[in-house]
């Protein structure tokens, strides 16, 4: 199948579990990358807490589904890009967020890093650059 | 024993915070619960104005929600952290309740 490949950018703006946003984010970008489409993730403002490290939720007996996003790299999403400037503004650096990898084919499946830490000005050159942006 | 203050959002996202902060009176209690307990966090834009606060008001965070989050390590001092039943005792332990949203 020779279908055009779009390039897809799921900008997650929300905290996990106070509301449904990151959960159904998280998804929707799983059933896009399905597709086999060009998928990236940006984590900005309060959606930086969904990558926090250490989440426990049996206290709240809600479905921990921060594991999800190590599972991210398998789909084909290699490109998470979290804003600096967010990650300021909470006192977080990437130390706090998890670890996330991704296999690269090209490089006899070398691990890489899937996170890369943005600027604001480097986030609008992001932007102005996919076919689709998906907020949540 | 005054009033109980809840704050369930973000102080990031919502100006929750901002009006409680601004009505509450010295002696009640502030009680972060939800996303709301973002603001029980060292290290941010909104740490000192809670500093502040703390000054004259009690303040508390409900443990479970800062768990779920993954930011237990972050918690200012000074800040108590509680579970339901503590939540419950708070309740009957102050007049009333204001659960801004």
């Amino acid at each position: 199948m020779a279908e055009e490949v779009k390039k897809f950018l799921y900008v997650n703006r929300k905290a996990p579990y106070g509301t449904i946003y990151a959960w159904e984010s998280l998804e929707v970008v799983l059933i896009g990358a399905a597709f086999e489409q060009d998928v990236s993730l940006v984590f900005m403002d309060d959606g930086v807490y969904q990558l926090t490290k250490g989440q426990e939720t049996k206290g709240i007996q809600m479905k921990n589904f921060s594991p999800t996003y190590s599972a991210l790299g398998d789909y084909d999403v290699k490109t998470i890009y979290v804003e600096k400037e967010s990650l300021d503004a909470r006192g977080l650096t990437l130390d706090d967020l998890q670890h996330l990898i991704y296999e690269d084919e090209d490089e006899d499946y070398a691990e890489k890093d899937s996170i890369q830490l943005v600027t604001s000005a480097e986030l609008a050159d992001i932007m102005e650059q996919q076919d689709v942006v998906l907020s949540f | 024993m005054g009033l109980l203050h809840t704050v369930n959002k973000s102080p990031f996202e919502k100006s929750t915070l901002d009006s409680c902060l601004r009505v509450a009176k010295d002696g009640s209690s502030i009680l972060f619960i939800e996303d709301g307990i973002y603001a029980a966090l060292d290290g941010t834009t909104y740490s000192d104005k809670v500093k502040e606060a703390m000054k004259s008001k009690k303040i508390y965070a409900l443990g479970p929600d800062v768990n779920a989050r993954g930011v237990q390590s972050k918690v200012m001092e000074g800040i108590e952290l509680i579970d339901y039943a503590g939540f419950v005792n708070l309740v009957t332990e102050h007049d009333s309740v204001q659960s801004w949203l």
